[in-house]
């Protein structure tokens, strides 16, 4: 090593020394650890009790496991593809070139700046299913078909749906994401496509779709990740971590953190987590494999 | 994209007005319900705007309920006297006597015909005092309540404690992400050293690890550090770089020319000197970026709180709004959506004031990422 190297070297490691302790200690540590308590019998208070793959082996036949992952799942698949829709409709919106822009981005950004515990209560009013707003509004609507409206939260089958609902009012981050990738597709393939006769649906669907597959792709990870660890509004909404109404709103995160936190079952909540961090790569995975070929990079 | 005829710019428009209708409604809805008293939170069909109602009963002129229209007599209503909202405070024993000097008796009501009812629209202000004061919960099971002041010794945790400790993690943590991170990714931006780039591909396979797995553990080491209880947890982790700002200063950091850094050296200038007086300075806009998130996402955090924070004169605002929901009994939709109100306030400003770093900011995550 030259003296130049060793000067840089030394003076590298100074400034980045911070990170290596609050990567050890924050980071690390806590990867390495949690892998060994899954393998573990441990509630805190005791040291960690080697089990091998217990902790695997029960899940499968944990009722409640399957019930949290079920949810989770089931809230992703509609939470998700509706999220990314709605912002990219939002963002295209925000695209076109009419006065008074920035006022509504800032009105549709403003609610993701909101605490999620603010928004999970005020949209708990919002839907209370006898003296909330939108039931007071649904129900003449709904009466014409003789039908009357769900009680949302307090019902098993629609407090799902509502969740992903309410999702859509924080859509602010990828609605934004999406309008800087439009804002980079350069004007003149549309104006390309124009002369070669392509109306408003085929110049979304062969320019502006493809030109902004990488951020769509970057959205939908964010998303997978997001939707996967839910937790704020669903604790919020039950005021505790049972996941009521029936088990409806039980989602992964919540359940690890009762076994956790409550029962004081931290290898078995370990064990969930690795799970959840393998559940999130294979997805990752698997939607890079299916959109793949679909991600157009320029430059 | 440019609309072309005018047709198509009015559909823009349509749309552009529903969604921002659909976005502000609930904000509307929010401080519309914080302003009304309890039963008329609870009317069908709604009131949009907050009322006061007055009749006379027993020939006096009183602030009345409105409860129901009588059955057999149309046209006229059940109404009952409304005593002061503090004496019905937020479920605390009536016996508490809250305010002294107010004699305390029940409501009396009676029939009236409803042209003898008067509607005024009235905001109840109040509401918001009292939520503030009740946030920090009741006195029932702490000890005697302080009969003069009406106050025991856990209500004297409220709003305001909430508020010092919120923006004590707030104000340290953007202090803390702002120096380490500028630091740290000095070091990986603009020093070159060996090992550095493997290091720093690490550094960003970290941003993957969902935080489920790193709970169980941290909580280990904070309890070992006997942090468990205090609001350390929240701030300290901030002077030790987080991967996705070190990620976001990097981004900027490369972007300033190596010559600058070069002729400073030239000159005799130390490393930690061309760091502080040459990239700092040119880097206000990702430091501005840094702080804001971080005080956004601090202020925001609700499942640190609610894991390392164990008594009420620690919470947070984000904890204490939730503890103030399921503190047991009915909820009273108004003093909670009060209580919303004063916690949404803050970062609503903030943003306002800072939107266009803001929203350069989130772009830019997406961009580069």
């Amino acid at each position: 090593m030259t003296t130049r190297e060793k000067h840089n070297l030394r003076h590298g490691l100074a400034f980045c020394a911070l990170w290596f302790i609050g990567f050890g200690v924050f980071t690390a540590y806590p990867v390495l650890a949690s892998l060994y308590y899954s393998f573990c019998d441990y509630s805190v208070l005791q040291t960690p009790l080697w089990t091998g793959l217990d902790n695997y082996q029960r899940m499968s036949t944990d009722v409640v496991f399957w019930i949290s992952l079920k949810n989770t799942l089931v809230f992703a698949a509609l939470s998700l593809p509706l999220g990314m829709i709605v912002s990219l409709l939002l963002a295209l919106l925000l695209n076109t070139e009419v006065r008074g822009i920035p006022v509504f981005r800032t009105i549709f950004y403003l609610p993701s700046v909101v605490p999620i515990v603010a928004s999970a209560l005020l949209w708990l009013w919002i839907f209370n299913g006898q003296f909330g707003i939108l039931n007071w509004a649904l129900r003449p609507v709904l009466g014409l078909f003789g039908a009357t409206p769900p009680t949302w939260f307090a019902d098993p089958a629609w407090a799902k749906p509502a969740l992903a609902l309410m999702s859509l009012w924080g859509i602010g981050n990828s609605m934004v994401i999406y309008l800087s990738g439009l804002q980079n597709v350069p004007q003149e393939l549309y104006e390309s496509a124009e002369i070669d006769g392509a109306n408003w649906w085929r110049r979304i669907w062969h320019v502006t779709l493809p030109m902004i597959s990488p951020v769509i792709y970057f959205n939908l990870i964010m998303g997978i990740i997001g939707a996967l660890q839910t937790f704020t509004t669903v604790f919020v909404m039950t005021g505790n971590a049972d996941g009521n109404p029936a088990r409806s709103t039980l989602l992964y995160a919540l359940y690890l953190f009762s076994t956790a936190f409550y029962d004081l079952r931290m290898g078995y909540a370990s064990a969930m987590a690795w799970l959840l961090f393998v559940l999130i790569v294979a997805l990752t995975l698997a939607a890079t494999k299916l959109t793949e070929k679909r991600i157009h990079y320029s430059g | 994209m440019q609309p072309r005829s005018t047709i198509a710019r009015l559909i823009v428009y349509a749309l552009l007005f529903a969604g921002a209708a659909v976005f502000l409604f609930p904000f509307l809805w929010l401080v519309c319900t914080s302003l009304k008293p309890i039963e008329q939170t609870m009317s069908m069909p709604p009131t949009w705007l907050p009322r006061a109602y007055y009749a006379a009963i027993d020939g006096k002129r009183m602030e009345v309920t409105r409860d129901y229209p009588v059955p057999d007599r149309p046209g006229y209503w059940h109404v009952t006297e409304r005593l002061p909202a503090s004496l019905s405070l937020a479920g605390l024993p009536a016996a508490a006597g809250l305010q002294t000097g107010v004699v305390q008796h029940e409501p009396v009501s009676a029939i009236v015909p409803a042209a003898e009812i008067e509607t005024k629209i009235q905001p109840r202000w109040d509401n918001y005092h009292t939520a503030l004061a009740t946030m920090g919960g009741r006195s029932r099971d702490c000890g005697t309540t302080d009969t003069a002041t009406g106050v025991g010794p856990d209500t004297r945790v409220s709003f305001f404690t909430f508020l010092r400790n919120t923006l004590l993690v707030c104000v340290l943590g953007v202090i803390g992400a702002v120096f380490s991170n500028a630091l740290i990714a000095y070091g990986f931006a603009k020093i070159r050293w060996r090992g550095r780039d493997t290091l720093f591909v690490l550094t960003l396979a970290t941003m993957m690890v969902p935080f489920p797995v790193l709970m169980v553990p941290l909580y280990g080491v904070f309890k070992w550090l006997g942090w468990i209880g205090s609001l350390k947890p929240l701030w300290v982790p901030a002077f030790f770089g987080s991967a996705f700002n070190i990620f976001l200063m990097r981004q900027f950091f490369r972007t300033i020319p190596e010559e600058l850094s070069e002729a400073a050296r030239i000159d005799g200038c130390s490393e930690f000197g061309i760091f502080w007086r040459i990239i700092l300075p040119l880097s206000k806009p990702v430091i501005a970026v840094v702080a804001l998130f971080h005080f956004l996402w601090a202020w925001n955090d609700f499942m640190g709180p609610l894991l390392y924070l164990t008594r009420k004169h620690t919470f947070t605002l984000a904890l204490a709004l939730q503890n103030y929901q399921s503190q047991g009994g009915g909820v009273q939709w108004h003093y909670l959506m009060a209580a919303t109100v004063v916690v949404i306030i803050p970062v609503v400003i903030l943003f306002f004031l800072t939107q266009k770093t803001f929203i350069k900011g989130i772009a830019t995550t997406g961009i580069k990422g």
